[in-house]
């Protein structure tokens, strides 16, 4: 194996390459949106701004939101083609994490319906 | 002082178990004693039991899984011995209580202890080698994973002698598994140590995808890796994703039977059909982690002795990577009876169907590279051909069960455990038989013999025929699984069969015995001089054999796919390289120290010796912080120390 | 050749397409803890999932609604926020080779994660007083585990905080210590991703 700084082509996630005035914005503007979508998701759990019925889903998108704020910004994961076994690898733990959790809720949800789940 | 352990947990009452240890413990002994007598200690501690080196933590995992073998096949002719004699008013020799212990440990051994450290074992042996570096990612931690995953498989053996395994099969499916229905240390035996090795097999992901993905020689682009690498990163791919959510699962079901939580109980809201969903959502990904690498054994192997490359090496690698995303899609086909509607049970159903497309066109490439191929019969081709003929047909039962009506009828029946057995033998067993008599003499530096293989080849096919096509008729006569008792005496013809073919499976087992034995004492005529004794493809066979510990000397410069095969038609010369300074990782101790630790923790938290938990996890803790301290991780072969070495190594007289 | 050469003259090699030889130390260790949190992820959506599937599950004893304090969960996610925004800070002060600045924002993370842990921990004191205690029914096993094993991440995360200040210290801000230090960095902003989910899931939802 080989010691060395990181090459130019050959990002990883969370490492600081840009100038130094670059990154402070980076990070400065991530919390300002994050701050911001962070509000906006308290407000819209308890009042009426969004139709009552699609809350949830409106969560949802900002937490969906804020994550990727967090994975540009704070992570700095990008697009170029050094970024693209960290992309591919979030991609696949994305889709993991997804098919697990739509896929229970779905499954249990099916199963409970169908057994007639007793419990309160 | 000791929790809930007392005298009562050794069976002096019980025979049977008695026995077994009495017996096991006489041989472990006796080889203590030896390698006591003769001095081996310094040298085993040295060169193997803190090696960092993926060779020897390669072959040490594949030693694991075959020693589990044996435990594991026991089990198996227990069972098979109690179905074959149980019948009508026959009682047969086991008890419903030590039966169901017995299928317990069956499944759980062979899939966690045997499977899985066998097919790791090779991906650990070759994978470095064929993408020409000198080691993975992080070789401490890689230590550390065996560690771990020998520590589970002690455990559960302890089980033996100290107390009593679960009795509720290899998934501890609640309310079964619960406190209420299982109060003993049983079921605890059975989520320890598998939480202890599911550990170190995350970290072997981990470590196996960093690697696939950033350490490869130079010139070594994606499309340029030996298939069994692609299949490696798949399965590692799929441990990573899939092993989490056991670890999750099993620490809701201890959660439950420890803290009095609620995740899976029958009252105050659990529910248990999630246990079974979360165990399976594991479980199916966990069957193609077994089954990729072998897949990737056999492109070698078909590769290798037809004299031609992998037909379609593109297709290949897209089925594979097709194999690992869909074997995230098709849990539910293992509870389609649970309850699911019609609409679920179709989804996942024709996504089982569709699973067997990329698993297909691996078959006819397999069956395209031996076409027209010079092929050299020997073992490992004879198990790829066993494999291919067997995994088919294993898989077209498979295809059945994945209809919802007809799993309806054959859902836990001996239908279905032939079906698995089917697949796992015919397709990871053989691969990793043939994957050992393959690539020994690259560890070794001798081939195994090779009729005792093909003997044990033969055992193994027609045993496992003998022993499991009865179990589909049976299924469809209506036995379903796990029977201690047979109710049916029209059953009991074709359960003798399955008795002999596993007698003849064990036959097998006996062959494999004698291989290694004899090959050990004729090793000196079947040594392996020049590195290559298969005119092979891949980087490895560039290597002496046992390679150096640090495989290449200088990194090769990859330029095509089979990159051996292009430098051998090329006529690369035999010219010294300028050798350069590298630096190779220190061995450490801490896989060991940390498995001695989680050894003792696990033993503790089974019997609720608090005391003992709490040191073993501070001792463990303690060390993290001294490894995480530590800097001096690696040492350094200077360019003359490494001149002098490879001089030697090769025979070259004089000095530069 | 060397890895640059082959970089010079195949850039096709290197780029993208991984010709480039064994990447550098600092590359694979961020890797391969990328890939550990990944795993991690999972094992989160193991717990949501459960949760999900049990939040209803009550038992008849209370509900998400009839326990929840949204105010603190205000807080504790401005905290939580904070202390990433601090730590990305720390991060650019160790690339710079500033350990007098890092040791600053290390501090301020260290409290802001604090805060979080006594405001979560009083929330867990005062459930279990109210008899609301993970025992009591599913729906409160789920959210106990699932927001008790972020809070467990996130003390671990701040042991590890405190134990790289000592090396940072004791050692400077060495290639080594920065590779460790990247992968806490990377850890902390994952226990923020993670928490961005548990309070809008577990919270926020909950209240509906």
């Amino acid at each position: 194996m080989m010691d060395g700084d990181a090459r130019p082509y050959d990002r990883t996630p969370g490492v600081e390459h840009q100038e130094a005035t670059a990154n402070y914005l980076s990070y400065t503007v991530g919390l300002g949106l994050a701050v911001l979508l962070t509000i906006v998701s308290f407000v819209v759990a308890q009042t009426n701004l969004l139709w009552q019925p699609g809350i949830p889903v409106g969560l949802i998108v900002l937490a969906f939101a804020q994550i990727g704020v967090h994975l540009v910004f704070f992570l700095h994961i990008g697009t170029g083609p050094d970024h693209t076994n960290n992309v591919v690898a979030l991609a696949f733990g994305v889709f993991i994490v997804f098919l697990v959790i739509t896929g229970s809720v779905w499954i249990i949800a099916n199963l409970n319906w169908n057994m007639m789940d007793m419990h309160p | 002082m000791l929790g809930r352990l007392s005298w009562a947990a050794i069976p002096l009452d019980q025979p049977l178990p008695l026995y077994a240890m009495g017996v096991v413990g006489i041989v472990i002994l006796v080889v203590l004693g030896i390698v006591t007598v003769k001095g081996w200690w310094p040298y085993l501690w040295r060169e193997w039991i803190t090696s960092v080196d993926h060779k020897r933590i390669g072959v040490m995992y594949v030693i694991l899984g075959l020693v589990m073998l044996l435990r594991g096949y026991s089990d198996a002719i227990m069972m098979r011995s109690q179905q074959a004699i149980a019948v009508g008013d026959a009682q047969g020799y086991l008890p419903p209580d030590h039966y169901d212990q017995i299928f317990s440990a069956h499944g759980t051994i062979m899939i966690f202890f045997v499977a899985m450290p066998l097919v790791i074992g090779l991906m650990n042996f070759v994978v470095p080698l064929q993408l020409g570096v000198r080691d993975v990612a992080f070789p401490t931690l890689n230590s550390v994973s065996f560690w771990l995953t020998a520590s589970g498989a002690l455990l559960v053996n302890v089980s033996l002698v100290i107390g009593s395994f679960s009795r509720a099969s290899w998934w501890g499916y609640p309310p079964l598994s619960e406190l209420t229905f299982s109060p003993d240390e049983g079921v605890d035996y059975y989520l320890w140590p598998l939480q202890i090795s599911g550990i170190g097999t995350l970290l072997t992901g981990v470590n196996f995808v960093t690697t696939i993905l950033k350490l490869r020689a130079p010139g070594m682009l994606y499309f340029r890796m030996p298939v069994f690498c692609w299949t490696a990163l798949s399965a590692n791919m799929l441990i990573v994703a899939a092993f989490p959510v056991l670890t999750a699962t099993f620490a809701m079901l201890l959660l439950d039977r420890y803290l009095g939580m609620h995740f899976f109980t029958n009252e105050a809201g659990g529910n248990q059909m999630m246990y079974a969903n979360l165990f399976w959502a594991w479980g199916h990904p966990e069957v193609y982690i077994l089954v990729l690498p072998a897949f990737g054994v056999f492109s070698e192997v078909a590769a290798t002795f037809s004299g031609k490359g992998l037909f379609s090496y593109r297709s290949m690698v897209l089925a594979t990577l097709g194999i690992c995303v869909l074997s995230f899609m098709v849990w539910l086909h293992h509870f389609f009876t649970m309850g699911a509607g019609a609409d679920v049970n179709a989804v996942f159903g024709i996504m089982s169907s569709i699973i067997a497309v990329p698993t297909g066109a691996k078959v006819f490439n397999w069956l395209f590279t031996l076409f027209r191929g010079r092929i050299v019969f020997t073992t490992p081709i004879l198990f790829l051909i066993g494999f291919m003929i067997t995994f088919v047909l294993g898989g077209l039962t498979g295809v059945l069960l994945a209809v919802p009506p007809v799993d309806f009828v054959l859902h836990n029946s001996a239908f279905l455990v032939a079906h698995f057995h089917h697949v796992i033998i015919g397709g990871v067993v053989f691969g990793a038989l043939a994957g050992i008599n393959y690539w020994f003499p690259k560890a070794f530096g001798f081939t195994l013999d090779d009729r005792w293989g093909k003997a044990s080849f033969w055992c193994w096919l027609i045993g496992f025929y003998l022993a499991f096509m009865p179990l589909y008729v049976l299924g469809l006569m209506g036995m379903t699984r796990r029977l201690q008792h047979i109710p049916d005496p029209s059953w009991q013809p074709l359960l003798l069969v399955a008795e002999l073919g596993a007698i003849v499976v064990f036959l097998g087992i006996l062959c494999q015995i004698a291989q290694l034995y004899v090959s050990i004492r004729t090793r000196e005529s079947r040594r392996d001089l020049t590195g290559d004794p298969w005119n092979g493809r891949t980087l490895e066979w560039s290597t002496s054999s046992p390679p150096p510990a640090y495989n290449y000397a200088m990194l090769p410069r990859v330029e095509t796919i089979d990159a051996f095969w292009q430098m051998k038609r090329n006529g690369v010369t035999a010219a010294e390289p300028a050798y350069e300074t590298i630096e190779m990782p220190r061995n450490s101790p801490i896989g060991f120290v940390i498995a001695f630790f989680a050894t003792t923790t696990g033993f503790s938290l089974i019997w609720h010796i608090w005391w003992i938990v709490i040191v073993g996890l501070l001792a463990i803790l303690f060390i993290v912080l001294v490894f995480g301290w530590s800097e001096n991780r690696e040492h350094e072969i200077t360019a003359t120390e490494m001149a002098r070495l490879e001089r030697a190594r090769l025979g070259l007289g004089r000095p530069a | 050749m060397t890895i640059a050469t082959i970089g010079a003259a195949r850039p096709e090699l290197v780029r993208g397409r991984g010709g480039g030889g064994p990447a550098s130390t600092r590359t694979v260790v961020a890797y391969g803890f990328w890939i550990f949190l990944l795993s991690d992820f999972i094992l989160f959506s193991g717990l949501f999932a459960a949760y999900a599937v049990l939040s209803g599950n009550t038992a008849g004893g209370p509900t998400g609604a009839d326990l929840f304090n949204v105010r603190n969960v205000f807080i504790e996610t401005m905290c939580l926020l904070i202390s990433s925004y601090t730590c990305g800070l720390g991060a650019l002060s160790a690339e710079r080779r500033q350990p007098g600045r890092f040791l600053i924002f290390a501090v301020l993370t260290l409290v802001l994660g604090a805060a979080f842990l006594v405001i979560e921990s009083t929330e867990f004191a005062g459930m279990v007083s109210k008899g609301a205690g993970p025992s009591r029914s599913a729906f409160l096993s789920g959210f106990f585990t699932l927001v008790g094993t972020h809070g467990v991440h996130v003390t671990g995360g701040l042991l590890w905080l405190i134990y790289m200040a000592a090396q940072v210290v004791a050692k400077g801000l060495r290639p080594h210590v920065l590779r460790r230090l990247l992968c806490w960095s990377l850890f902390w902003h994952a226990l923020d991703i993670v928490w961005v989910g548990v309070f809008t899931l577990v919270y926020l939802i909950g209240i509906q």
